[in-house]
């Protein structure tokens, strides 16, 4: 029997190998966090602040967009296509083949990091990170949060037309209170009380002070922290406790 | 040792989702070699009893041994010895045929040959193209190879014809008679008589989550007491059927009696109940 280590590397590979080969996917994936930049740098041109708000906003919408939406989206196609059931009759392990697309989302998060990163240097007079590993555990505390999220939410998705309707009825609202385009200081009272309880808005808080000078370390950012904690452990309670192998029989 | 044990050992199964009682109280055996079919209509209670076997379902009761294991422990080295075509599931449809089959490859110990196992499922042409521009009988293929790409010794077979023209049905049938030529064992369930009796060499019946009959096809027609039908024209040339137990004397009586009349009896035909009277009688809703 192959090892589960070998068998995860060989299910990552091969899930690699097919998100390329769909381009379109492949194509968004990494084309929308650099249109979104060109967009806000063209329009807050020469306002540094407003750079120094929409860099990690952006970086913190492309953890949620890679992890929690693709998850969300993959694991509900996958449901109601009949693959996981599949799968589930062969000896690869459950778990191996949920981390192989786990490590498979993950990677995007990382090539996109990498990209706002560079763009951040480049275009928009960033430097490269100041405190990079505040920025490297935000990244996997969001990662971690966002994909156990994103598998929680495909178990309340009934089909996969469904799907899009659900996920966006998620994703575009927590972008726009949690600061994503603006600085969140700008938004009203009570809805800053929702987004600052919700996981986008500390994670942003987060990656600014790993992505942006002056804006402090790790010690500073404890609080933001725990509350993407605490996403990831409600996350993962609910992930396991809904998870099925097979579509939904109506 | 594992050669005398059954592949399939099944006593007084039950499965009930909340009130409704899908399986009450099943009990069969398939012997290793044997192609054993389920055969009943929808609803009757086939692919619960066939999910329990797979691993996909828990069982509300009694006792289930595949290949030896208790299936609802869900044991990796089982589902490495079976093979499993569900009625319908996806696939990577970005994977060419031989990149699918190779992947599945990669999760058993002991595959078969990548190449081999394409040709037996009649794919060789097809092997560079995407899973997605396959026609559907071609993914049921699809299916196939990929449930015997682990070398299984006991396949599980659920409806695999369902939605194929006749053409494409006598492909599948082939293919799965020549997994009998490979040793295999199969557990087959369908709701088409002719599927039963073309391939299954043992038959039961199911029906409101029970077994109302089991056997081989040929055993199905005559068994239980089951009657022959003696059809002929009398001298008016109305038809007449006479069911019987025993042909021979029956025949003998209306035979001598018209020739003493000195009449013919026209159209006469002697048949035994087919799997499918049986069948229909069996299924009947009373």
């Amino acid at each position: 029997m192959p090892s589960d280590l070998t068998l995860l590397w060989r299910q990552y590979r091969f899930e690699r190998r097919l998100f390329w080969r769909n381009r379109s996917a492949a194509f968004f994936n990494f084309l929308l966090p650099l249109i979104f930049l060109a967009l806000f740098g063209a329009i807050v041109h020469g306002h540094q602040n407003e750079l120094d708000v929409i860099v990690p906003g952006i970086a913190g919408m492309s953890v949620m967009s890679t992890t929690f939406t693709a998850l969300a989206y993959n694991l509900t196609f996958l449901r109601e296509q009949g693959v996981l059931k599949r799968i589930r009759g062969t000896p690869l392990p459950s778990g191996v083949y949920l981390g192989g697309l786990a490590l498979n989302a993950v990677t995007n998060t990382a090539i996109q990091i990498a990209i706002v990163v560079v763009a951040g240097r480049v275009f928009f007079n960033l430097g490269w990170p100041p405190q990079p590993l505040t920025l490297a555990v935000f990244v996997v505390a969001g990662v971690t949060a966002f994909a156990l999220l994103g598998a929680a939410l495909s178990h309340a998705i009934p089909s996969f037309d469904s799907a899009p309707a659900v996920v966006n009825g998620v994703f575009v609202p927590v972008i726009l209170i949690s600061g994503v385009f603006f600085d969140v200081k700008h938004v009203p009272g009570f809805l800053r009380n929702i987004a600052q309880a919700l996981p986008l808005e500390p994670l942003i808080n987060g990656l600014t002070g790993g992505l942006v000078a002056h804006h402090g370390g790790l010690a500073k950012h404890l609080t933001a922290l725990a509350v993407i904690g605490v996403w990831a452990v409600f996350g993962a309670v609910l992930a396991v406790r809904g998870f099925s192998w097979e579509a939904r029989r109506s | 040792m594992a050669s005398t044990q059954p592949a399939i050992e099944v006593r007084d199964l039950r499965k009930s989702y909340g009130e409704l009682e899908a399986v009450r109280g099943i009990a069969f055996r398939v012997d290793r070699g044997e192609i054993y079919g389920l055969l009943g209509p929808n609803g009757a209670g086939k692919t619960s009893t066939v999910e329990i076997l797979e691993g996909y379902r828990a069982r509300s009761s009694g006792e289930v041994s595949v290949l030896g294991f208790d299936p609802g422990e869900r044991t990796r080295e089982l589902r490495a010895r079976v093979g499993i075509v569900l009625q319908s599931s996806g696939i990577y449809s970005h994977a060419t045929v031989l990149e699918v089959v190779a992947q599945f490859a990669s999760f058993y110990p002991h595959p078969r040959d990548v190449d081999e196992v394409i040709e037996l499922a009649g794919l060789g042409e097809k092997r560079a193209d995407r899973t997605r521009t396959l026609s559907g009988g071609q993914r049921r293929r699809l299916d196939l190879a990929l449930a015997l790409i682990g070398d299984p010794e006991l396949i599980f077979l659920d409806e695999p014809t369902t939605g194929f023209d006749p053409a494409a049905r006598r492909g599948a049938w082939q293919t799965i008679r020549s997994l009998r030529e490979l040793g295999k064992t199969v557990l087959l369930t369908t709701h088409y008589l002719d599927e039963a009796q073309e391939l299954a060499d043992r038959v039961a019946i199911i029906k409101g989550g029970r077994i109302l009959a089991e056997g081989s096809p040929s055993e199905l027609g005559v068994g239980r007491g089951s009657r022959y039908r003696v059809a002929y024209a009398n001298g008016d040339g109305e038809p007449t059927v006479v069911e019987t137990d025993d042909p021979t004397a029956l025949l003998h009586e209306l035979t001598g009696a018209a020739l003493a009349r000195g009449e013919r009896l026209h159209s006469l035909s002697v048949t035994r109940p087919s799997l499918e009277d049986i069948y229909l009688e069996l299924t009947a809703d009373a």
